[in-house]
């Protein structure tokens, strides 16, 4: 399993059109299983309303992780996504 | 043939077929079925069509509104074939053995508590998300159509009378005409009928019932009438009627691009009252040459929860921008009333119009006002704004919304973001008392609005929204006519400008007492700019007498 924690910078967190864009790229990834985990709350990254059930806000801390099939191609679109649409800093 | 008698409320004949608006049902009720794997499948069918007719929307979006609102429709898309919301589906299926309607509407409701439980007001919004695609899917389980029509061509369409959250959803390409079995000439139905310029009648009773749905029909917008199978001499008279509106509307045309200017050289600025951003298009279409009263409350009315700083803004800029330059007054929020929003939490009042309405709202709720001045006044910077406060009855309420203005304008300065310090402030004249203190009213502020439904209701103590008080309820009374020269005299003592943005501006038979008046602004309707401007055109100021102010 590969994972990176990150600092969400986004004004609006993990809020609805971006968590809709990451459920989808997730899903990319039908091999593997992204999860994102925030406090001791986990959902996998395709699960829609859990992940914006997880009221990641501005500032919060979240560890990204990949398990299974190409672990490493996932985490680093992963890593590219987090950085682009939540500002994350890694 | 059969005729049905009501009362016109937007003028124009058309012909075609009655539809009956279909109102989604919301008293679900649970009911034991026999075959669960049939009420599953009848899910998945509503859910892939939901979610097709989403993505369908999406791509409509990044044609002609672009990406941000194109992704938010894919978001929906996404939530119809969410793990977790069809799993809960599922599990109350196969626990309760229920139909399908009510699973689905359990497992929308339990996520929307999800969301309207967090501690974040934008995570809380998104229980709106929720309830709309669950929604969509239940309509869709129902054979309920999106946007209440479901018909291929245009139509005429029947309802007892549409709540405003109802008129705003309506696919208003498919709707010929409006044929009301309830309603008033004042009710929301009307203005928007004469605000799209297609014909309305209402108070057309019991007789207009859903067995004639489908059957083709004239609807006479002028004279109130429904009519079915019409003899020839009918069907004649309509087609005359139709040929003049065509004729009439060749005419109008010729109006565009022409001067609001008496013969005599009296300039009057000939406005559009809208209701939505969308309306603009009909504002450019009649050649309108500002907008005299943008209502705000379609903001407050289509949500669930207190339309965010972001969201406001983003409308009144859209229509300033694409006014480009025109004024654009925007009203607060005139919430209560007629017009009730869930949220607001409002109490249940004897008396609605003489209750906690509008600025009164506003001025108990802080936070509210401050949320909208501050989208108002960043939206100065795109276009020429200027904002009213409704229902004003006394100098203080005017002084302390100023203050509120210039703290919102403080807070701005500090946080470097643009808007226009210029930005004029008026009110709307619509109480009597704000006619007796229109002396003290005009040094506060840069103009006056007079909202004529409402000061005709409050001076001649009759409900605007009763249908029964007919001869009473007259906006020509001379009272009413006496009250706007008053407001127009102290307006003009202290050197500022009024104009009456109520539906008496578009009442041509007063036009020369407005034009005796002084009146220096009319604000009306889209479709009736250009016959307003006809009339202008051919009036001589001087000669305008007040004798229509006398009992």
């Amino acid at each position: 399993m590969l994972e990176f924690k990150c600092v969400i910078n986004d004004e609006l967190g993990i809020h609805a059109r971006p968590a809709g864009q990451l459920a989808k790229e997730a899903k990319n990834f039908g091999e593997t299983t992204i999860s994102v985990t925030k406090g001791d709350k986990t959902v996998k990254a395709s699960q829609l309303m859990k992940l914006m059930g997880l009221g990641v806000k501005k500032g919060d801390e979240v560890t990204v992780s990949a398990e299974g099939g190409d672990e490493a191609a996932a985490i680093d679109a992963m890593k590219a996504f987090f950085k682009n649409n939540f500002a994350a800093e890694i | 043939m059969v005729l049905i008698q009501g009362k016109g409320i937007s003028k124009g004949v058309v012909r075609g077929p009655l539809y009956f608006f279909q109102r989604p049902n919301y008293d679900i009720a649970k009911v034991k079925v026999a075959d669960v794997a049939a009420e599953k499948a009848r899910v998945v069918e509503a859910r892939e069509k939901s979610s097709n007719q989403l993505y369908e929307l999406a791509d409509k979006c990044r044609e002609e509104a672009g990406e941000e609102s194109a992704i938010l429709f894919e978001t929906h898309a996404m939530f119809c074939d969410d793990d977790d919301y069809v799993e809960a589906i599922e599990t109350m299926l196969n626990d309760e053995s229920c139909n399908a309607e009510y699973a689905v509407k359990e497992a929308g409701e339990q996520f929307a508590a999800m969301f309207a439980a967090m501690d974040d007001a934008y995570m809380r919004a998104r229980s709106a998300d929720v309830k709309d695609v669950t929604q969509r899917i239940l309509n869709n389980l129902m054979g309920i159509a999106e946007g209440g029509i479901d018909s291929e061509e245009p139509v005429i369409l029947c309802s007892d009378d549409l709540a405003p959250s109802e008129t705003l959803q309506l696919d208003k390409s498919k709707i010929l005409g409006f044929a009301l079995t309830a309603g008033s000439s004042n009710g929301h139905t009307a203005i928007l009928a004469r605000t799209m310029g297609i014909p309305a009648a209402c108070s057309l009773g019991a007789d207009l019932k859903e067995t004639l749905q489908g059957r083709m029909a004239y609807l006479d917008g002028e004279t109130g009438k429904v009519v079915l199978d019409p003899d020839n001499l009918t069907i004649q008279t309509f087609k005359d009627k139709m040929e003049k509106q065509k004729k009439f509307k060749e005419l109008m045309d010729a109006m565009k691009g022409q001067e609001d200017v008496t013969l005599d050289g009296r300039h009057i600025n000939v406005y559009c009252n809208i209701g939505n951003p969308d309306d603009v298009a009909a504002v450019k279409n009649n050649d309108g040459q500002g907008i005299g009263l943008f209502r705000s409350e379609f903001l407050y009315l289509a949500e669930t929860d207190y339309p965010s700083e972001e969201k406001q803004f983003q409308a009144y800029k859209k229509v300033a921008a694409a006014m480009e330059g025109k004024r654009v007054i925007i009203r607060t929020l005139d919430i209560g009333a007629d017009k009730q929003v869930e949220y607001f939490h409002l109490k249940k009042e004897e008396n609605p119009a003489m209750g906690v309405r509008a600025i009164r709202i506003c001025l108990n709720n802080r936070e509210v006002f401050r949320t909208q001045l501050r989208a108002l006044y960043r939206a100065s910077a795109y276009g020429k704004v200027a904002i009213m406060f409704p229902m004003i009855t006394s100098v203080w309420e005017v002084k302390e919304c100023k203050r509120a203005c210039a703290d919102v304008m403080a807070e701005l300065d500090k946080e470097g973001v643009p808007y226009n310090k210029e930005t004029e402030i008026g009110i709307m004249i619509e109480t009597p008392s704000s006619i007796f203190v229109a002396p003290e009213l005009a040094e506060e502020v840069d103009f006056f609005s007079v909202g004529t439904n409402d000061l005709t209701q409050y001076t001649l103590a009759c409900d605007r929204q009763a249908s029964d008080l007919g001869r009473f309820f007259d906006a020509h009374h001379p009272a009413v006519l006496r009250a706007l020269k008053m407001a127009a005299d102290a307006a003009h003592e202290k050197g500022i400008w009024i104009g009456i943005c109520g539906e008496l501006g578009a009442d041509l038979s007063l036009l020369p007492t407005f034009l005796a008046i002084g009146i220096d602004e009319l604000s009306v309707s889209p479709s009736s700019v250009l016959p307003l401007r006809a009339e202008i055109r051919k009036s001589i100021a001087k000669t305008c007498t007040l004798d229509a102010l006398k009992c």
